[in-house]
């Protein structure tokens, strides 16, 4: 009779080792359904996983886009995981990146065609801005009305989709796009443009903040006041409380930060890799996110690799898309099996799994 | 708002309730035992595709219901078996069904869009609906509409009435105390998940085989998330989740009305309406903790490991 007895600690080489384990199940059960699909299930994982990196025709171009797909993800899901792991619930990081690409887009191309090196800057603020305020809306009702922020922040998502489609249809037009819907490009407005830094490896600015997000989220968790409520809430929130964490104050500053990344992240995708706000813009990189959160065990480095693999699947998919058919909604779905895995073997850190009878206590 | 039939609008209503009346429902009967399932748009979104390919490969738009609530059903037996027996943390693993199902969904449904599924007929009440504004409103419709109406019955009856209604609702309250009584928590609670994504998995199919009635990606948009705050806005009551419901039916086919007919309201501000709504609608109802605390389950959300 197999049985589970929690251990007092969670184990750490499990911690560790649960990932590796939950990428080769995926594998194994993603091969399944891509031989379901018909397709050869070895290519298909070697397509995904080993072509973008390491094929001598298309790696030259795909190893770059490594980079830019993690940056959004790295940046997001390291704002995540603090909610995460103190039990704030954001699920909203999509409409959050959305809207602090309006907001930091909007005020750039309120100063079009200026050539001030500030403009930059100044739209990552207001970008940042934005997604905060987005945020600070869930934030504001759970701690003022005590409403549920995963149902609040999942529903605004929706309305800033709407929002989206509206800006890039009315107000954020490009006048000189002959009507078309999509705003200027801010890649041909050298002010605005979030351009690849070092040419070939695929790095922009919103890389660089990723990797800042990463040592600033693995400082604070490590060394501040303010990590060690976060951790501490979310172990023991009653202990939390007689500590003197003041719960409202974490709410609000892990659902703004969190935001703030969040649509900063919108607002360099934007400028850079998207280069407009279009009907399309938002690609889902705020639930993949909660992913890579995930993946990463809530450890800002382990979401610094959790981010680069997911962004391997998003390459290795459109490679295997392009090579072999294989559609792209089974990445999406392969990216949500990782999930089930991960979850599903996060039980034998947290537990012992006993075979036999229970002894005497 | 001329051109605005009251007949029609609230006829519409009702077809628009179904799918959230279903979904929410289920939703409901899972949270009583204590579950937090966040897969619902998951679910709903698998049960709309699998209705859906069923339906136009059998040419059954009953078959195809049936495959919809196994298919949800079948979703769901994956958030049971990881937060029941693996005991993963619930928020996470109704997300990762979310996740999962839409894209799942958009696998199965490459070859299904633009196609026509066979049409649900409406139930022929005879000479009885030909009473006016009664008969187009109330008897026109198909048999889902009043199933998801006969459901609301048979689950308010259930928790109230029924001895497996108080052990269901005894694991929600208490999963501890229930289990030292004897009572299988775990595989009661499974029950009732399987259960909640049959449901979904209908209202899913009523969205793609009757509301549209045929497939896009994501189709279902976010009507799962509303069925979830449907549930916080009914109290975990039936017939005030059914109240619920009608409600956001009503707003949803009014503002596709107001729009239709011009009115100079921006689009974008009616479109969103339904989901501001439903952020208002959560907010008023948490903001009295006394009452939520009363009426919701006390283990929601919490993972039962029987130490012994």
């Amino acid at each position: 009779m197999i049985r589970l007895e929690k251990r007092p600690m969670p184990s750490r080489l499990w911690t560790v080792l649960t990932p590796i384990v939950a990428v080769l199940g995926t594998m194994v059960a993603g091969g399944l359904m891509f031989a379901l699909l018909g397709k050869d299930p070895f290519e298909a994982i070697r397509t995904i996983f080993y072509d973008p990196l390491f094929n001598d025709q298309f790696a030259a171009y795909s190893r770059p886009q490594l980079l830019v797909k993690a940056g959004p993800l790295i940046l997001i899901a390291i704002g995540l995981s603090l909610g995460f792991r103190a039990g704030v619930w954001n699920i909203g990081a999509e409409g959050q990146y959305i809207i602090g690409a309006l907001c930091g887009a909007g005020v750039g191309l309120a100063l079009y065609p200026s050539e001030s090196f500030l403009v930059l800057p100044l739209m990552v603020a207001v970008g940042a801005l934005g997604g905060w305020a987005w945020a600070m809306i869930p934030a504001v009702l759970k701690t003022r009305f005590n409403t549920n922020e995963i149902l609040v922040s999942l529903l605004l998502v929706y309305v800033a989709e709407q929002l989206l489609a509206s800006a890039s249809l009315g107000l954020l037009r490009n006048p000189d796009g002959g009507g078309f819907p999509g705003s200027r490009n801010f890649q041909q407005w050298e002010a605005a443009a979030n351009p690849e830094l070092i040419s070939g490896t695929g790095m922009h600015w919103g890389v660089v903040a990723a990797f800042i997000a990463v040592i600033g989220a693995y400082t604070m968790l490590s060394k501040h006041m303010l990590g060690f409520q976060i951790r501490l809430t979310g172990s023991a929130p009653r202990a939390a409380r007689f500590a003197g964490v003041n719960p409202v104050r974490l709410v609000l500053i892990c659902l703004g930060l969190s935001g703030a990344l969040a649509g900063m992240a919108g607002l360099f995708e934007v400028t850079g890799p998207a280069g407009q706000i279009s009907i399309d813009f938002g690609s889902g990189y705020g639930f993949t996110a909660i992913i890579v959160a995930f993946l990463g065990r809530l450890h800002p480095i382990g979401i610094l690799l959790a981010g680069l693999l997911m962004a391997l699947t998003y390459i290795g998919g459109e490679l295997s898309q392009f090579m072999l058919g294989v559609p792209a909604a089974a990445i999406q779905a392969f990216q949500g099996m990782l999930l089930f895995f991960l979850l599903a073997v996060d039980v034998l850190s947290n537990y012992r799994v006993r075979i036999g009878k229970p002894g005497v206590a | 708002m001329a051109g605005i039939s009251i007949e029609l609008l609230l006829a519409s209503l009702m077809v628009a309730a179904t799918p959230i009346l279903f979904a929410a429902l289920g939703e409901m009967v899972v949270e009583k035992s204590g579950v937090l399932n966040l897969g619902v748009e998951g679910m709903m979104i698998t049960g709309a595709i699998c209705g859906f390919a069923v339906a136009v490969e059998t040419g059954s738009p009953t078959l195809g219901f049936i495959g919809a609530a196994l298919g949800g059903a079948g979703l769901s037996l994956i958030f049971a078996f990881l937060t029941q027996v693996l005991l993963s943390n619930q928020v996470a693993t109704g997300l990762a069904l979310t996740l999962f199902g839409l894209g799942f969904s958009a696998l199965i449904g490459q070859g299904y869009v633009g196609i026509k599924p066979p049409a649900t007929p409406d139930i022929n009440f005879g000479a009885v609906s030909d009473i006016p504004f009664i008969g187009p409103v109330l008897l026109s419709h198909d048999v889902l509409v009043y199933l998801a109406i006969a459901m609301t019955a048979g689950v308010w009856a259930f928790l109230k009435f029924t001895r497996a209604g108080l052990i269901l609702r005894a694991v929600g309250e208490s999963h501890d105390a229930a289990h030292a009584l004897g009572y299988k928590v775990v595989l009661i609670r499974s029950a009732a998940i399987v259960f909640g994504g049959a449901l979904a998995g209908l209202g899913g199919a009523y969205v793609s085989l009757v509301r549209v009635p045929q497939w896009t990606e994501g189709m279902t948009a976010g009507a799962g998330w509303i069925a979830l705050a449907l549930v916080v806005f009914g109290a975990w009551r039936p017939w005030r989740v059914l109240l619920g419901a009608y409600l956001f039916g009503g707003i949803t086919v009014l503002q596709l009305n107001l729009q239709a007919a011009g009115v100079r309201v921006p689009v974008e501000l009616l479109s969103i309406s339904p989901y501001l709504v439903t952020i208002l609608v959560l907010v008023i109802m948490s903001s009295d903790r006394r009452r939520v605390a009363m009426n919701a389950p006390a283990a929601l959300g919490r993972v039962f490991h029987a130490s012994s």
